[in-house]
């Protein structure tokens, strides 16, 4: 294949048509892995559908139930946004840590999320504030929760002619906060070595009334570590609590020894990010009390 | 296949040119459009050497399709000066001897306007680490966050 | 040495070529264009190490807009030798199969056919299409692997040169250097430490791809445009390769995205000289950052054992250091440079140096900045650490009470003349920065650095115009502001602006053979040639003056850009050159200063390095948070690209010293061919690098100029590791110090 379509659909239902009829051709949101991956040798698409020219596709909006946010939204758009920093300043830190500036140009959520790597920084700090990621295809839409979209690495629940179209994030809760953090060599620029995102709900009495603890790049998928945010549960998040927390998520990691990190290396760092991110997103809740 | 016809807008000027659907803005610009001022360093977003600004917005145009710049703007390094006027940034990069070969120059002072645009006052952290995707591997950095730093004051109309 | 005053040497204008790289209007080695040209595209070998049984290139020739294609088959068979002495040489045979492979593929990425067609992806279709049959043999990745007996033997066939060898061997050469009697040192002395470091293959890491265009006249005649160091060097190898006349090449070279020694040899251009002759239309080739890693010269991961023994009162007294270094599929590490240099800080009245140069299946090296001395520095900076705290005496002051000075005899052989080395310590000790105090988790290293640096052959020619201003032309491609520097030395002795002198780099047919730039060469060198080429234009100038005043010439007096009578003349009215540049036509015609030198030897550089840093001990990550280079730079033509060299070399140090390295699969796959898990230092990775530039006059030119451009690297690697040691009570003795090391280091030392 020496060259490859290119379509601008306008309409969710034509991009679908397109998408359906070929099973060849290939979503392009923001292209900052999808055309990485050429260049380093993937065949190329018979055809680029690009999504940005869909009305909704680029634009969010955040209301009393939440924020919508289209699937090609810019990452800059996002973490540039600062109501959506308020309310989710996890999320926003983690959309500010994919790439450099320049990607973030480009780079959105549903990129971060169909790639399906299990290092990308968006996904987990997604399914620390508890998104759901809406989809369409031939039978029309669907919306599933962010954790339940990959299935192993570069592998998702799509089925031809589906693609994603937002997402949808809840309104946070009173006293409640998220964090994101990860780990790399560098201080920019690199992937992921390890991603820790927590958020927390407290009680009147700053006690943590609800958790979750997502952890990337230590298993074949972004995953929940429902221990690590038992751990939490109950807590005011003394020493014990944050203890057994970084155990629990170092207990979960089940990562790989590759270019980027261990497998010894990776767990214990997921248990250092947990304990990290715990503390800040309690702070935060705090002050939100 | 037959190429795209492309109709946007570089510099200012209404620019048309064919490319394939594969193409990128890099090599559109670079090849189709002789504006070789855009360099190539990677070709993956990793160096920030062929950064240009679509609709008003920093990307690496390698990661750019050329066809998604239909009806849309482009500027690159060789829309940066007006008339037989270097801009400040590019001023200030010269009095700082903040470039050595050179070759990632343009990308950065397409970067450091960004940056200047959205944050005119910058701290050295953030202007380093808004430049984090900027490879520079000849000056060690420290005269071309001097000379961002000076073009920010210059720019504010700070005394230097 | 003159205590002359200057008055553009040493201050800092705008460089002359800085508008057009600001505006991207300079032209790089991508950006040459030539009518109905070809893209070039190159097939690249998926093993390490495999014998070629046969190379099928018919469907990539079958493939429409193909329009040539070649292999080794279309090179000469230029026979290996090695030409040069035991510390540096090259083997053409070897560079032509470096550059297509022939019988053997010897790394991941070497060349094995390379197509023209008429859009690069057409090109690299067609590579897709050469089919190749391997017999696949066993890589060697390590230098233990080469080592070990059994081993698979790259070059069976090759004698190695200074060493015994019992049937084949990878080692290719050893170099050593040997000076009292070491056994005697050692049991003289009071402390010894020893201990084994290693270094991984690390790139110099520049951002402009490899490029040439290269066009082939009918009569034979080849054109070149490309990125070089080196376009006489260019001109040679390629001719050499293709077993042609060097008359018949002409080499201009293009501005040139960074170097670092690593654009001094030949990758590209045979190659596109050769598709441009099949073709009959010119050719660009440009290297994709994949191919730059895989297929370009790195420099040498290492293994260095180093033996330091003391007296209690600091005086070293014996010296050991025995240095391994890969050269990639090839011979020609810098092992002899990593030798001469490792002891050459200080005096040693005992002292034994060995290097050795082993082939493995990684890229064949190349030079990169101060080639071999940061390897060989690190393990004997990181000892001499070690034995600062072992005798409790202040690391700067264990150097100075050992640091060599004036008429101290270098292991290698010279004496030094007039050396900085004690005055960089001293400024270092006097630093804020030695004395600010440091907190939790963090560390201060000290670390010195030498490099000899090169003089070599230069030629320059200074021309003044009619309206009194001057162009200088030479033949070095200006790789960090060298242009400038020349300029400044020549309106220093013409006595004009520095604006109004144009520097020039000319192509293989406009200028007098030159040297590559490299070896920290260019500012004085060349720099020499255009002091004594502008010289030789204010002589002329002097005399032109004279026979317009009707006097002797040595009665007309140059000062300032100004012709003064004096002696019997001394009545005369002054005379600028700007009223003389417009009679140069009516007094004999145009005026133009040439020179040519070759300096036997160059003054040698020594630095400083200062180092703090913080690690983060749950984690291993550490962050440099200061740094300071202290460097000897004799005079400092321009300064602010002196400090921009020793800035840029100390970030490219520490790159080395905390995350840069190759990764290689077991099958010798490079895992990490991209900026993204290379990891060179980003701007959010460094603190600004303090500078203090320190002027000992260099007594061989005649401003004191030395070489700048390599010593900076030298120090990092142990100053950054030396701090490590502060911060976390670890010797690392394995680079690069990347978190997980570190970490397990911190564990390993807690426990």
């Amino acid at each position: 294949m020496l060259s490859s379509g290119y379509e601008a659909p306008q309409t969710v239902e034509e991009a679908v048509t397109l998408l359906a009829a070929d099973a060849d051709a290939r979503v392009l949101a923001g292209g900052t892995d999808l055309l990485v991956q050429l260049r380093t040798g993937a065949p190329a698409p018979t055809a680029f559908v690009d999504i940005k020219r869909i009305p909704g596709m680029t634009s969010m909006e955040i209301g009393t139930d939440g924020l919508h946010c289209g699937a090609a939204v810019p990452a800059v758009e996002i973490y540039e946004n600062q109501t959506l920093c308020s309310l989710w300043p996890g999320l926003a830190e983690a959309t500010d840590l994919i790439g450099s500036t320049q990607i973030q140009g480009r780079a959105t959520w549903c990129g971060n999320l169909c790639n399906a790597s299990p290092a990308a920084d968006a996904v987990p700090a997604l399914i620390a504030v508890g998104a759901q990621v809406v989809v369409a295809g031939p039978n029309g839409e669907r919306t599933l929760a962010v954790e339940d979209f990959c299935t192993g690495p570069g592998q998702t629940v799509l089925g031809q002619g589906e693609l994603v179209t937002g997402f949808h994030i809840p309104a946070p809760a009173p006293r409640s906060a998220d964090a994101y953090l990860r780990f790399i060599p560098r201080s920019e620029m690199d992937i992921a070595v390890v991603g820790a995102g927590v958020s927390v709900t407290l009680d009147a009495s700053g006690t943590i009334s609800t958790a979750r603890v997502v952890l990337c790049a230590v298993a074949p998928t972004v995953f929940v570590v429902d221990d690590a945010a038992n751990a939490l549960i109950g807590s005011s998040l003394d020493a014990a609590a944050l203890d057994n927390a970084a155990t629990a998520a170092s207990a979960a990691a089940n990562p790989i020894d590759d270019k980027r990190g261990t497998v010894e290396y990776r767990r214990r760092v997921a248990g250092v990010l947990t304990r990290r991110a715990a503390k800040i997103a309690y702070e935060r809740a705090k002050d939100r009390g | 296949m037959a190429k795209l016809h492309i109709e946007t807008r570089i510099n200012g000027e209404p620019t048309e040119f064919l490319c394939e659907g594969q193409q990128s803005l890099l090599d559109a610009l670079r090849n189709a459009l002789g504006l070789t001022g855009t360099k190539e360093g990677c070709t993956t977003g990793d160096c920030g050497a062929c950064s240009v600004m679509l609709d008003g917005r920093l990307v690496p145009s390698c990661l750019v399709l050329a066809a998604e710049t239909q009806g849309r703007t482009v500027d690159t390094i060789e829309g940066v000066a007006s008339g037989d006027q270097l801009d400040p940034v590019q001023q200030k990069f010269l009095e700082h001897a903040a470039l050595q070969c050179g070759v990632c120059t343009p990308g950065l002072i397409v970067a450091t306007r960004a940056l200047l645009e959205k944050n005119p006052d910058p701290t050295e952290k953030e202007a380093r680490f808004f430049l984090a995707g900027n490879l520079c591997r000849c000056t060690g950095y420290d005269k071309i966050i001097r000379a961002v730093l000076d073009a920010a004051a210059e720019l504010r109309g700070d005394a230097a | 040495m003159s205590e002359r005053k200057f008055k553009y040497v040493g201050t800092r204008p705008i460089r002359h070529d800085g508008v057009e790289k600001v505006t991207g209007r300079a032209n790089y080695g991508a950006d040459v264009v030539l009518p109905g040209m070809l893209q070039g595209a190159i097939a690249r070998s998926e093993h390490a190490h495999a014998r070629i049984l046969s190379i099928d290139t018919s469907k990539a020739e079958a493939l429409e807009g193909v329009k040539a294609v070649v292999t080794a088959a279309d090179f000469p068979d230029i026979p290996c030798e090695w030409k040069g002495g035991a510390a540096g040489g090259t083997d053409f045979g070897e560079l032509s199969r470096n550059i297509m492979a022939r019988d053997k593929v010897l790394y991941h990425g070497h060349a094995l056919a390379a197509v023209a067609a008429v859009s690069p992806e057409i090109a690299r279709e067609a590579c897709k299409r050469i089919e190749v049959n391997y017999e696949v043999l066993e890589p060697v990745m390590s230098l233990d692997a080469a080592l070990a007996p059994g081993a698979p033997i790259l070059h069976p066939d090759q004698e190695p040169m200074g060493i015994e060898s019992e049937g084949p061997t990878n080692v290719t050469n050893r170099l050593a250097f040997e000076g009292g009697d070491l056994d005697a040192g050692f049991a003289d002395a009071d402390v010894v430490i020893e201990r084994e470091f290693t270094t991984p293959m690390v790139h110099q890491g520049y951002i402009e791809p490899h490029a040439c265009t290269v066009r082939f006249n009918e009569d034979g005649k080849y054109s070149i445009w490309c990125s070089t160091q080196g376009p006489f060097s260019v001109q040679m190898s390629s001719a050499i390769v293709l077993a042609i006349e060097p008359n018949l090449v002409k080499c201009t070279p293009t501005e040139i995205g960074g170097g670092f020694g690593g654009k001094t040899t030949i990758y590209l251009e045979p190659v596109a000289m050769l598709l441009a002759r099949k073709s009959g239309r010119p050719v660009r080739i440009v290297m994709s950052r994949e191919e730059v890693f895989r297929a370009s010269g790195p420099t040498s991961g290492g293994r260095v054992r180093m033996k330091l023994g003391a007296k209690r009162d600091g005086r070293f007294v014996a010296g050991d250091c025995e240095i391994w270094l890969e050269a990639g599929a090839f011979r020609g590490s810098p092992a002899g440079a990593a030798a001469m240099t490792g002891l050459s800080s200080y005096t040693f009245p005992n002292f034994r140096i060995q290097g050795y140069d082993v082939v493995v299946n990684k890229p064949k090296v190349a030079a990169y900045r101060a080639p071999g001395a940061p390897i060989s520095n690190f393990a004997v900076e990181s000892c001499v650490d070690e034995m600062a705290r072992e005798l409790r005496i202040d690391p700067i002051e264990l150097r100075l009470r050992n640091a060599v000075q004036e008429g101290d005899r270098a292991p290698y052989g010279p004496t030094f003349k007039a050396i900085g080395l004690r005055d960089t310590l001293e400024q270092a000790r006097n630093h804020p920065h030695y004395k600010t105090p440091l907190g939790e988790s963090q560390g201060r290293g000290v670390a010195c650095g030498f490099w000899f640096n090169a003089g070599m052959q230069s030629s320059a020619i200074v021309s003044v115009n009619t309206d009194g201003s001057a162009v200088v032309r030479t033949g070095n491609p200006d790789i960090g502001g060298s242009r400038v520097s020349l300029a400044m030395m020549a309106a220093e002795e013409l006595g004009i602006p520095v604006e109004r002198v144009r520097p020039v780099v000319g192509d293989t047919e406009s200028v007098g053979y030159t040297d590559l730039t490299g070896g920290s060469r260019v500012t004085f060198a060349t720099g020499m040639a255009v002091i004594e080429a502008a010289q030789d234009a204010v002589q002329q100038l002097r005399e032109r003056a004279a026979k317009i005043w009707g006097v002797d010439a040595k009665d007309v007096k140059w000062e300032d850009g100004i012709a003064h009578g004096c002696n019997g003349a001394a009545d005369q009215d002054p005379m600028p050159l700007k009223v003389l540049a417009p009679k140069l036509g009516a007094t004999g015609g145009p005026v133009v200063g040439r020179a040519q030198v070759n300096p036997a030897a160059a003054g040698p550089g020594f630095a400083t390095h200062i180092c703090d840093i913080e690690v983060d001990p749950e984690t291993g990550r550490s962050q440099v948070i200061r740094y300071t280079t202290i460097q000897d730079a004799g005079k400092a033509v321009h300064p602010s690209y002196v400090e921009g060299q020793m800035q840029g070399g100390a970030v490219q140090g520490i790159g080395w010293a905390l995350n840069e390295e190759y990764l290689w699969d077991d099958d010798g796959v490079i895992e990490n061919p991209g900026f993204l898990d290379y990891r060179m230092p980003v701007a959010s990775d460094v603190p600004m690098i303090d500078t203090v530039i320190v002027e000992v006059p260099n007594p061989t030119h005649p401003y004191g100029v030395r070489g700048v451009g390599e010593t900076p690297i030298v120090p990092p690697l142990a100053a950054v590791a030396n701090a490590m040691r502060a911060a976390t009570g670890v010797r690392f003795e394995q680079l690069p110090m990347s978190p997980p090391r570190v970490l397990e280091a911190i564990d390993r030392n807690g426990r």
